[in-house]
């Protein structure tokens, strides 16, 4: 066991946790926002460098801080180690840099974006960038390719999180997905837009942190704050069944996997439930799902949200899970 | 003269061929280390030496060698990093191309002390001409059982590859380089594990720079201690330096560390003094990455006195007012130099070399391309200098691999010692253009 204490809170947490599982375990108020990193995906994380944090002591064995800020998703605890993340003035200054690098070519089209409302670059960058852009050079810009007939892929939004292309080489069959180009050059292909043909490609859809790959079923249907999700499951026999329904009136207008407070699936969900099981009858309805305080459609999201530079620390209140609204 | 080792026999006619690197003391080391000691002598013997990596970092070999892993039934492997694709850095090629031998020798003896039984050369794509040569020495050695199995009838053997890359930067980086020999996209790896324990196909490697295993043979053969006492202080031995720009004399020349940099520039025996008789503006002295340093500052220390060609003098003030001796790509610029012109040359590089995995560096090396282009152009404004500064002061550091400080140093460096010629650009954009872009 390694005893760490992340902004002034200590916990104690198995050897080779991560810095960022440490800070998850204390509560959101001192976990670091992630982009890049995802539970559920071997070898994800550390390309974002939106969960840099300050380790300014090693551990009781070697005190010594550390001389960079360190990514916490791919850093792991050290028996002693005090980290510093809201607490600390370098890391709410490298964090407000890398909001502005990905928004730099970002479009910043959220009045026509699906992701709008549950899009994770704009939460960080509500809590953590600043109101005005210091760019005006032309934006990066890419033709949208269709990923089958079910996925668009629009990579002017794209931060290259790398995410998707986990979950194409961990969790479906065969390599048909990945980066190719340099740079800022870079984008995510399936090699000539050869469709990724597979049971479980809809769950790039559910990792996207961002709106560059959104379910084609769902396109332009409704905002999602105006739809009301609903935990359902069915008897499948390729995944657990286990999703969350969103509705508009009695229509099912699209099926995601369920995800948890940090917005990660608990449970990959196959393309039959994702695509294919759009009425009620599929489902048996378990009851409405609450929304976690972090996504944009939970009620008053921005008035209750505190900046990371409003927070102070003697208001954080011990773990709280799911606190925000039922929509 | 100053003391030679790597290019001691550099004038010797037909020194590229076996026979004639054999009979001026070649593969000595190999024999020594082999017939008389341990591989953990050999590796005491390097630790004793104080020998630094020459790829860069400076880091000390000895230290290296001894965090390799050693788990019972993996294999290790040793990794000579030939990538050489630093703006300003051409000394691997220079002896690579004309010495062979001396790397295929140091190889083979650091093999013996790390215990690899297989060792690749990774060469950048654009030295093809250089691979034909290397593979001849090592068919040679092979054939004159240096290479193979029951190596002098030892038992130990060792099987040595040339693997050519593709012409990416970023693949000198060492754990890109690593992806990219395993076949993969040339992308850096998230540390830690670092190489010493998982490296190569997850197995423990080393990697080293040419100049660094080519200084091994020496250090065999005469001793740790006999290294040691070259040089000055902790840089020991002697070092290759790419001289490069308004000089006399532009090409490869072997220093024994501690000359200081005035004489380096001035010398007959190295590069010959400015160019034209022209004054001396700045230097830019460890390769492409390193911090710009204006003529007073490059040649004395802030306390006046002259400033060596070693790691720690020309560190010295920091990075306020020192720089590094990095790779040993020393570019002397003259008083006709833009400044601006020549951070924009190397923005490009490294927004081109980027691999693009970490948002700072993709975005921050082409944004800052972007404002440099337009500074040239005369459309910048102050304000431009100003977000400049931020833009590198918010990628050093918070990147993946190093090849974010090396794009963000430049840019600072610039800034904090010319200030004034940015302001040039965008007060005067058009006077300021008669002034001659710098020629790598
Ligand atoms: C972007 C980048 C490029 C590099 N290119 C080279 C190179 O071309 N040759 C080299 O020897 N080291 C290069 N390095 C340094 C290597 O990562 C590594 O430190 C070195 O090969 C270790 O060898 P040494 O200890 O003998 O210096 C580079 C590092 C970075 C970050
Ligand atoms: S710093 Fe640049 S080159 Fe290095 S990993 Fe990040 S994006 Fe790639
Ligand atoms: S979440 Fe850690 S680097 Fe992206």
């Amino acid at each position: 066991m390694a005893k760490v204490t992340i902004d002034g809170r200590t916990i104690e947490v198995p050897d080779g946790t991560t810095i960022l599982q440490a800070a998850r375990m204390i509560g959101p108020e001192v976990a670091p926002p992630t982009m890049c990193y995802y539970s559920k995906l071997k070898t994800s994380g550390g390309y974002c460098r939106t969960c840099l944090v300050e380790v300014t002591k090693g551990s009781e064995k070697d005190p010594r801080p550390m001389p960079k800020l360190v990514a916490s998703c791919r850093t792991n605890v050290m028996d002693g180690m005090e980290v510093g993340n809201i607490t600390s003035p370098k890391v709410i200054e490298a964090r407000k840099g890398v909001v502005e690098f990905l928004l730099l070519n970002h479009p910043l089209d959220c009045p026509i974006c699906d992701q709008a409302g549950e899009c994770h670059l704009q939460d960080l960058s509500y809590e953590h960038g600043s109101s005005k852009t210091r760019t005006d050079f032309e934006r990066r810009t890419f033709e949208k390719i269709d990923i089958g007939d079910k996925i668009q892929l629009h990579m002017t939004r794209c931060i290259l999180c790398y995410r998707c292309v986990k979950v194409a080489n961990q969790i479906t069959d065969g390599r048909v997905h990945g980066v190719i180009n340099r740079g800022d050059h870079s984008e995510i292909s399936t090699y000539v837009e050869q469709a990724v043909d597979n049971d479980f490609s809809g769950n790039v859809i559910d990792v996207c942190p961002v709106g560059a790959l959104t379910d084609k079923t769902f396109r332009f249907k409704s905002r999602v704050w105006f739809t009301k999700p609903v935990t359902a499951h069915r008897n499948c026999e390729k995944c657990s069944g286990k999703v969350n329904l969103w509705y508009k009136g009695e229509e099912v207008l699209r099926v995601t996997g369920r995800k948890d407070q940090w917005g990660e699936v608990e449970e990959f969900i196959c393309n039959t439930c994702r695509f294919d099981k759009k009425s009620t009858s599929d489902w048996t309805i378990e009851g409405p799902t609450t929304i976690s305080r972090h996504s944009v459609i939970s009620a008053n999201h921005y008035e209750v949200f505190k900046k990371p530079t409003e927070f102070k620390l003697n208001e954080v209140k011990p773990l709280t899970i799911q606190e925000g609204d039922k929509s | 003269m100053g003391r030679k080792i790597l290019l001691a026999h550099d004038h010797v006619p037909g020194i590229q061929s076996y026979e004639v690197y054999r009979k001026h003391g070649g593969y000595n080391s190999v024999e020594k280390a082999i017939k008389t000691m341990t591989p953990e002598a050999v590796v005491e013997e390097v630790k004793k030496s104080g020998l630094r990596g020459r790829g860069g970092a400076g880091f000390p070999t000895g230290m290296k060698w001894s965090f390799l892993a050693k788990p019972e039934g993996v294999p290790r492997y040793l990794v000579c990093n030939a990538d050489e694709s630093e703006p300003g850095t051409f000394k691997d090629r220079y002896l690579m191309s004309r010495i062979p031998h001396t790397l295929v020798e140091g190889m083979i003896t650091s093999s013996y002390a790390l215990g690899v039984n297989a060792a690749y050369i990774y060469i950048r794509g654009e030295y093809f001409y250089i691979v034909s040569i290397l593979e001849k020495a090592i068919e040679e050695a092979y054939a004159n059982g240096w290479l193979g199995k029951n190596i002098l009838g030892s038992g130990y053997h060792l099987d040595l590859y040339v693997h050519v890359g593709a012409g990416a930067y970023i693949c000198g980086e060492e754990t890109a380089l690593l992806e990219s020999l395993e076949g993969k996209r040339g992308n850096p790896r998230i540390k830690p594990p670092f190489p010493a324990i998982a490296g190569l196909y997850g197995c423990p490697t080393v990697v080293n720079n040419v100049e660094t295993l080519a200084a091994v043979s020496f250090i065999v053969n005469e001793g740790g201690d006999e290294y040691a006492k070259i040089g000055i202080g902790k840089s020991a031995g002697t070092k290759l330096i790419s001289a490069s720009g308004h000089i006399n004399k532009p090409g490869v020349y072997e220093i024994e560390m501690g000359i200081s940099v005035e004489d380096f520039i001035n010398s007959e025996e190295y590069c010959g003094g400015m160019l034209n008789g022209k004054k001396l503006k700045a230097v830019v002295a460890g390769g492409s990455s390193v911090p710009i340093l204006p003529a007073d500052k490059i040649l004395h220390l802030a306390n006046g006195e002259k400033r060596l060609m070693s790691y720690e003098s020309l560190a010295d003030g920091g990075f306020g007012g020192g720089t590094m001796l990095g790779s040993g790509g020393f570019i002397v610029m003259d008083e006709d130099t833009s400044i601006v012109e020549n951070l924009f040359t190397f923005a490009r590089f490294y927004h081109h070399e980027s691999c693009g995995q970490c948002s700072p560096c993709r975005e921050g090396t082409a944004w800052m391309e972007k404002i440099l282009h337009k500074m040239i152009d005369g459309h910048a404004t102050l304000s431009d200098i100003d977000l400049l500064w931020e833009i590198q002061a918010k990628i050093e550091g918070n990147t993946i691999c190093p090849l974010g400080d090396a794009a963000a140093w430049p840019v600072a460096s610039a800034i904090r010692h010319f200030r004034s010629e940015f302001e040039e650009y965008v007060n005067n954009p058009k006077s300021v253009k008669k002034v001659i872009r710098m020629a790598l």
